[in-house]
């Protein structure tokens, strides 16, 4: 048990309420002598939200009834409790977005304007479940990995927190720049400079506390968890920091110029976007599987060593893959067919993943029957093993030809993203909050079974219904009559999806009801409850001889 | 420090660096002996909690 480490008993937060305080007056200013309209609101918007901060940090300034540090004495787990509860609570809101914006693409008249149109919520709808949940789901779970394999205490006291907070102001304000107009277009990347360079600090931030967590482990060995999420956490800020680079017009203005154009640019753009995807989608969550699917199965990985060549192939490949994206474009020819061969390539370290994951339940299938967390982390596995192997099909340059800016890559970028990204955080999340609240299990894991339920039908649905949407688009546009005029109109294309775009959003909302249930059964689970239940695949019954005769 | 340069420096050196590096990997996880630390290695997560 450790008492107060915060220094003062008298007062805590001191230094903190002094820096957001100054932080929240710096805002106030900036609202005040902006250059542009967009600059002056999304500075109000700042203003209040680290008032709020300031205000609750100075109720909470009492040092007395300081409860949940006293529980943390060997590892820092506060931020990982909080980390969970922003992951689901982000979920719910990015895949409500999702909801929303497939509904108006059916619907066109549910676009609001200005604030709720499709050009707005669809990057509120992409940062929101990529950085929102994902981030968050990352940050948790390494905080809670890197101590347990290091047999550790996070490195940089506060810092973690730091890196929590931080990292919410980064998602609020870049959530509330959609919601205004503010954006520098560039795909998953489209807060402006000033968000990009708090995200920054928050960034470096979080690698200290990784990295000196790791340095001054007690485990001899850096476990192969740790690899996949320090790559992860490297290389996402090379991404972010040469994808951003930009001068902006003015310093208390919203706009700003990227260093690229033209096809640079574009490049620029793919090589971030694609590693986004290789390394935070990717790496990152391959490092919570490489952790949980062993916790949660009690078995070691099937083969350690094949770990530390899919880590190495993953991150020497996926690097090259982004130029897949500009197939046909003014890229040089050679760029385009380098990026295909990498892509093609990656099939081997992904499904040595998948295999490796899989292979770990090896003599343990029984589970699969029983558990439904192993269910859920099987299907994160399996759906991980569908989209890298789709992914490759569609690089190749004459498959891509039919598949580039149709449905069918929606529905590729969904069946990763719901599939393996959504479902193994999913699991991750079930497996950590009866440890992390010392709850003897969950609420209940019948609902689980229907969350595992309702979101393999929702994917599939969603999934199938963009391949056909997909392909159909793809050859509508291709379609050309005997004397080579196109067949079809653009409008005519558009007006042909409807269909799909109400069975798509069928599909999604399926999942995000799997996904309110989950915050059901979290929030039951935190507050203490358990439901009285059959166990999964029914009572066991004790063997009785088979009866004499017939 | 022109693009050709660049480019001429990652076709030939950079990439057999990188060549060199994997194979290197390659051999390392397989090097005799390595079973045994990789069983072990493997065993950290189920250590304790």
């Amino acid at each position: 048990m450790m008492s107060d480490q915060r220094g003062s008993p008298s007062m805590k937060y001191g230094t903190e309420i002094a820096f957001v305080s100054l932080a929240t007056f710096l805002a106030l200013l900036a609202a005040v002598f902006a250059h542009d309209a967009a600059f002056a609101t999304h500075m109000w918007v700042l203003f209040y939200v680290l008032l709020v901060f300031v205000i609750l940090l100075i109720r909470n300034s009492d040092s007395s009834g300081n409860a949940h540090v006293a529980t943390d004495a060997d590892y820092l787990d506060g931020p990982v409790r909080y980390g969970v509860i922003a992951t689901m609570f982000w979920a719910v809101v990015g895949l409500i977005v999702g909801v929303v914006a497939a509904l108006q693409l059916a619907y066109p008249d549910l676009n609001v304007e200005p604030w709720l149109t499709f050009g707005r919520l669809r990057p509120l709808h992409t940062s929101a479940v990529v950085f929102a949940f994902g981030g968050n789901a990352l940050m948790a779970t390494s905080f809670y990995v890197v101590q347990r394999t290091c047999r550790a205490r996070l490195f940089g006291g506060n810092l973690a927190w730091f890196v929590f907070w931080g990292y919410q102001l980064f998602i609020v304000m870049a959530a509330t720049g959609y919601l205004l107009g503010i954006t520098q277009s560039r795909e998953y990347a489209e807060p402006e400079w000033y968000v990009d360079l708090w995200l920054t600090v928050v960034w470096v931030a979080y690698l200290a506390v990784f990295l000196g967590t790791i340095t001054r482990r007690k485990e001899p060995h850096i476990y192969v968890a740790n690899w996949f999420y320090l790559s992860f956490i490297v290389t996402i800020a090379m991404l972010h920091v040469v994808n951003n680079l930009a001068v902006p017009v003015s310093f208390l203005g919203s706009k700003s110029y990227s260093l690229f154009s033209g096809v640079q640019d574009a490049l620029t753009q793919w090589w971030y976007g694609h590693n986004a995807v290789g390394f935070l989608l990717t790496a990152g969550f391959l490092g919570m599987m490489y952790y949980f699917v062993p916790k949660q199965a009690e078995r070691p990985i099937y083969s350690y060593r094949l770990s530390i060549i899919h880590f190495w192939a993953l991150i020497f490949l996926y690097i090259w893959a982004g130029p897949h994206h500009l197939h046909y474009t003014a890229l040089p020819d050679w760029a385009q067919t380098l990026g295909m061969v990498f892509s093609v390539i990656l099939w081997m370290p992904s499904w040595g993943g998948m295999i490796n994951g899989l292979m770990t339940l090896s003599g343990a299938w029984d589970k699969l029957r029983t558990d439904p967390i192993i269910r859920i982390m099987v299907l994160a596995l399996a759906f991980y093993g569908m989209s890298t192997f789709e992914g490759p099909v569609m690089s190749i340059k004459s498959v891509n030809s039919l598949s580039h800016y149709t449905d069918w890559t929606i529905g590729h970028v969904h069946s990763g993203a719901l599939g393996w990204v959504g479902m193994i955080s999913f699991g991750a999340i079930y497996f950590l909050v009866p440890r992390l609240w010392g709850r003897e299990r969950l609420y209940s894991l019948q609902l689980v079974t229907w969350h595992f339920w309702l979101a393999t039908i929702g994917i599939v649905i969603y999934a199938a219904v963009m391949w056909v949407s997909g392909i159909q688009q793809g050859l509508m546009w291709r379609a050309y009559d005997e004397q080579g005029f196109l067949v079809y109109s653009f409008a005519e294309t558009v007006a042909a999806m409807h269909p799909y775009y109400v069975l798509r959003t069928i599909g999604g909302g399926l999942y995000l009801v799997g996904a309110l249930i989950m915050a059901f059964n979290i929030v039951m689970t935190i507050r203490g409850h358990q439901r009285q239940e059959e166990p999964i695949g029914g009572r066991t019954t004790a063997l009785r001889p088979a009866e004499q005769g017939a | 420090m022109d693009y050709h340069s660049l480019r001429e420096f990652a076709d030939s050196w950079g990439l057999l660096f990188l060549t060199v590096f994997f194979l290197g990997v390659v051999v390392f996880a397989f090097r005799p002996g390595s079973k045994k630390a990789a069983d072990e290695a493997a065993r950290i997560p189920l250590k304790d909690d």
